[in-house]
C-alpha cells in the first residue's frame, strides 16, 4: 500500500491510523518560527465514526487506507450476517454485526445503502436517510385522535421499537428517519 | 473541465479586499515613522546571497543567475544587517520579503513580509519594551502586555517542567496530546518541547505575551547566559497565541557563531538535508566586533492579519501563494 507524506495532507485523504482506516477532516501546518514544524490533523475513524485529533512530526509517513464508499442493494440477514450487492457488477459483499451496527434496525431488502468498503471489505453500513416500514406491533388505536401529540410505543418489520402517534395501527406503512429514529408520517401503498 | 485557464482566470483579483490593502500601507507608514521619530535607519540588504539558513528547520528557496551561481533567496536579512551593525551603522530596520521552502497554511506562506530592527546598546528586555511600545503605535490599545519566562509559561500552562522534566515524562505528556511518532522516530527533547509549547502552551496565552529565556537548546543566533540552568538571550511576542516576533541578544563572539554553524551542519547531515555554505562574511563581521546589541524580527502579515481582525495571513495580502 502507498504512503502519504504530512505535506500530502488534505481533507478527504484516506490514511491509517492506529490500525484504523481514517479520513482527514481538516490539516493544520503548524510551525515555531525556530523550530520543528508538524501537521495538526483532525480525522474521523472510519470504523467507529469518532473524530479524533493527532499531530504529525512534518514529513514523516503514514500509510494510505484502501477506501471507498459504495452504494449497495442489501439482500437479507443470514441470521449472523448481512448481505449486499453491487447493482451494476452483482458482486455481493457480506458485513458482520460489528460493521452494520446500529443500522441493522432499519435495513429493508432491496433499500440501497452507503457501505464503506476497507480492502474490499465493508467496516460501516449507512442506511437510507428515510425508510419505509410495516408496523407489526402496537397497541389498539385510537381512531380521531391525529392531533394530541401523545405516542405509544411500536414495533416495526425490522424488530426495532419506535415511538409513533396513538392513531398507527398494525400493518399500516410508516416513514421513518434513521439519523435520528424517529416516526415522520404514515405512508399510503 | 481541466482547463486550468479558466481556474487561473478566475483567480485573477486580489485575495485581500482593498480595504485591508489600504490599512496595510497605512500600518507600514506608521511603522516607518516610528523608527524616523527614533532615529533608525532604514536600509535595504539583499535578498539572494550565497550563505542560506544552516537551521535545520529552515528549509532555504534558491535561485542561479544564467552564469551558474547559485544564490539562495533570504530566510531573514540578519547577517546582512549583522554586517551593517559590525560597520557602525548604528541602529537600523528593514521591511522586506523573506522566503521559506514549504511553509503553508492560515499562518505561513512561503513568501512573506518581515520587518526586523537592531538596537545597539540594548538588551533583549529593553526591545521588548521597545516592541511594547510600537504595538501599542499599530494597534492603538495599549493593553497592558505580560511577560513571562519560557520555564513559568510552561510550569503555569503547560502542567510541565521544560528544563527538569525527564524526557520520557515529556513524550508521555506530548503523547496525551496526540502527538504520534513514527515508530522508528524516538522523541527528541526539543521536538517535544517544541509539540508541547505549540499545542498545550501557545493556545493558553491570551493578550499580549512575550515569554524569555528560552533552553539554550533552542538559542538560534541568541546569547546563551550561564545561569542554572543555562538560558538563551531570547523572547517571542505571541498576540492571542499566536507567535508574531522572535529577537535575540545578539550572539557577537565569531567563535561561538562558528561552532553553531558547524552543530547545524552536522544536524543536517545527520537528517539527511543539504549542507548550506557557511556565511564566512558574516564570521569575519563578528570577528571585526558587533557591538553588544538586541534584535527583532515581526512577522508582519500576521501583525497585519490581527489588526484587520482576520484569521488568515491570506486576508491581508494582495496575491498569496495560490494566486502568485
Amino acid at each position: 500500500m502507498a504512503n502519504y507524506s504530512t505535506n500530502e495532507f488534505k481533507s478527504g485523504l484516506k490514511i491509517m491510523i492506529d490500525n484504523d482506516p481514517c479520513t482527514i477532516i481538516e490539516n493544520e501546518f503548524v510551525k515555531p518560527g525556530k523550530g520543528q514544524a508538524f501537521s495538526r490533523v483532525k480525522f474521523r475513524n472510519l470504523k467507529t465514526g469518532r473524530v479524533i485529533e493527532r499531530t504529525f512530526k512534518s514529513g514523516e509517513s503514514v500509510e494510505a487506507a484502501d477506501v471507498l464508499e459504495a452504494s449497495l442493494q442489501y439482500l437479507y440477514n443470514d441470521g449472523t450476517e448481512w448481505h449486499f450487492m453491487d447493482e451494476t457488477s452483482y458482486e455481493q459483499y457480506t458485513a458482520n454485526k460489528e460493521s452494520v451496527g446500529d443500522a441493522a434496525s432499519w435495513l429493508k431488502e432491496q433499500d440501497t445503502c452507503t457501505v464503506t468498503l476497507w480492502n474490499g471489505l465493508p467496516i460501516l453500513v449507512v442506511p437510507p436517510n428515510f425508510v419505509t416500514l410495516t408496523v407489526s406491533n402496537t397497541d389498539p388505536g385510537l381512531r380521531g385522535d391525529t392531533a394530541s401529540g401523545a405516542t405509544k410505543p411500536a414495533v416495526v418489520e425490522t424488530g426495532a421499537t419506535i415511538k409513533v402517534p396513538l392513531f398507527v395501527e398494525e400493518g399500516e406503512l410508516i416513514k421513518i428517519d434513521t439519523r435520528t429514529g424517529e416516526y415522520v408520517s404514515r405512508v399510503k401503498e | 473541465m481541466g482547463d486550468t485557464r479558466k481556474d487561473a482566470a478566475g483567480d485573477w483579483p486580489p485575495r485581500a479586499r482593498l480595504g485591508v490593502l489600504r490599512e496595510r500601507a497605512r500600518l507600514l507608514a506608521l511603522i516607518r515613522e516610528f523608527f524616523a521619530e527614533r532615529g533608525v535607519l532604514e536600509v535595504e540588504t539583499p535578498a539572494m546571497a550565497h550563505a542560506g539558513a544552516s537551521d535545520v528547520h529552515i528549509a532555504s528557496l534558491a535561485t542561479r543567475t544564467h552564469s551558474g551561481d547559485k544564490f539562495y533567496l533570504q530566510t531573514s536579512p540578519e547577517f546582512a544587517m549583522k554586517r551593517l551593525l559590525a560597520a557602525g551603522s548604528g541602529p537600523i530596520y528593514q521591511v522586506c520579503r523573506a522566503f521559506r521552502d514549504g511553509e503553508s497554511g492560515r499562518l505561513h506562506n512561503p513568501e512573506f513580509t518581515l520587518l526586523e530592527w537592531y538596537r545597539p546598546g540594548f538588551d533583549e528586555h529593553a526591545l521588548m519594551d521597545e516592541l511594547d511600545e510600537l504595538l501599542t503605535r499599530l494597534l492603538g490599545s495599549a493593553a497592558p502586555s505580560r511577560r513571562m519566562t519560557y520555564r513559568q509559561a510552561f510550569v503555569e500552562l503547560g502542567a510541565v517542567d521544560p528544563f527538569e522534566a525527564s524526557t520520557q515524562s515529556l513524550l508521555e505528556h506530548a503523547a496525551a496530546r496526540g502527538l504520534k511518532l513514527a515508530e522508528d522516530g524516538p522523541g527528541e527533547r526539543d521536538l517535544l518541547l517544541d509539540f508541547l509549547f505549540s499545542h498545550l502552551v501557545q493556545p493558553a496565552l491570551e493578550g499580549r505575551v512575550f515569554v524569555y529565556d528560552y533552553p539554550a537548546t533552542q538559542a538560534a543566533l541568541a546569547r546563551v547566559r550561564a545561569s542554572q540552568p543555562p538560558v538563551a538571550e531570547r523572547f517571542e511576542l505571541f498576540l492571542d497565541g499566536i507567535e508574531i516576533a522572535n529577537g535575540y541578544h545578539e550572539l557577537a563572539d565569531a567563535h561561538e557563531q562558528r561552532q553553531r554553524f558547524k552543530a547545524d551542519g552536522r544536524a543536517r547531515e545527520h537528517r539527511g538535508l543539504e549542507q548550506m555554505p557557511m556565511d564566512e562574511r558574516l564570521i569575519a563581521a563578528l570577528a571585526h566586533g558587533l557591538p553588544d546589541c538586541a534584535g527583532v524580527a515581526v512577522g508582519l502579515d500576521r501583525l497585519f492579519m490581527i489588526a484587520a481582525g482576520q484569521s488568515s495571513i491570506e486576508a491581508v495580502m494582495a496575491f498569496p501563494i495560490s494566486r502568485a
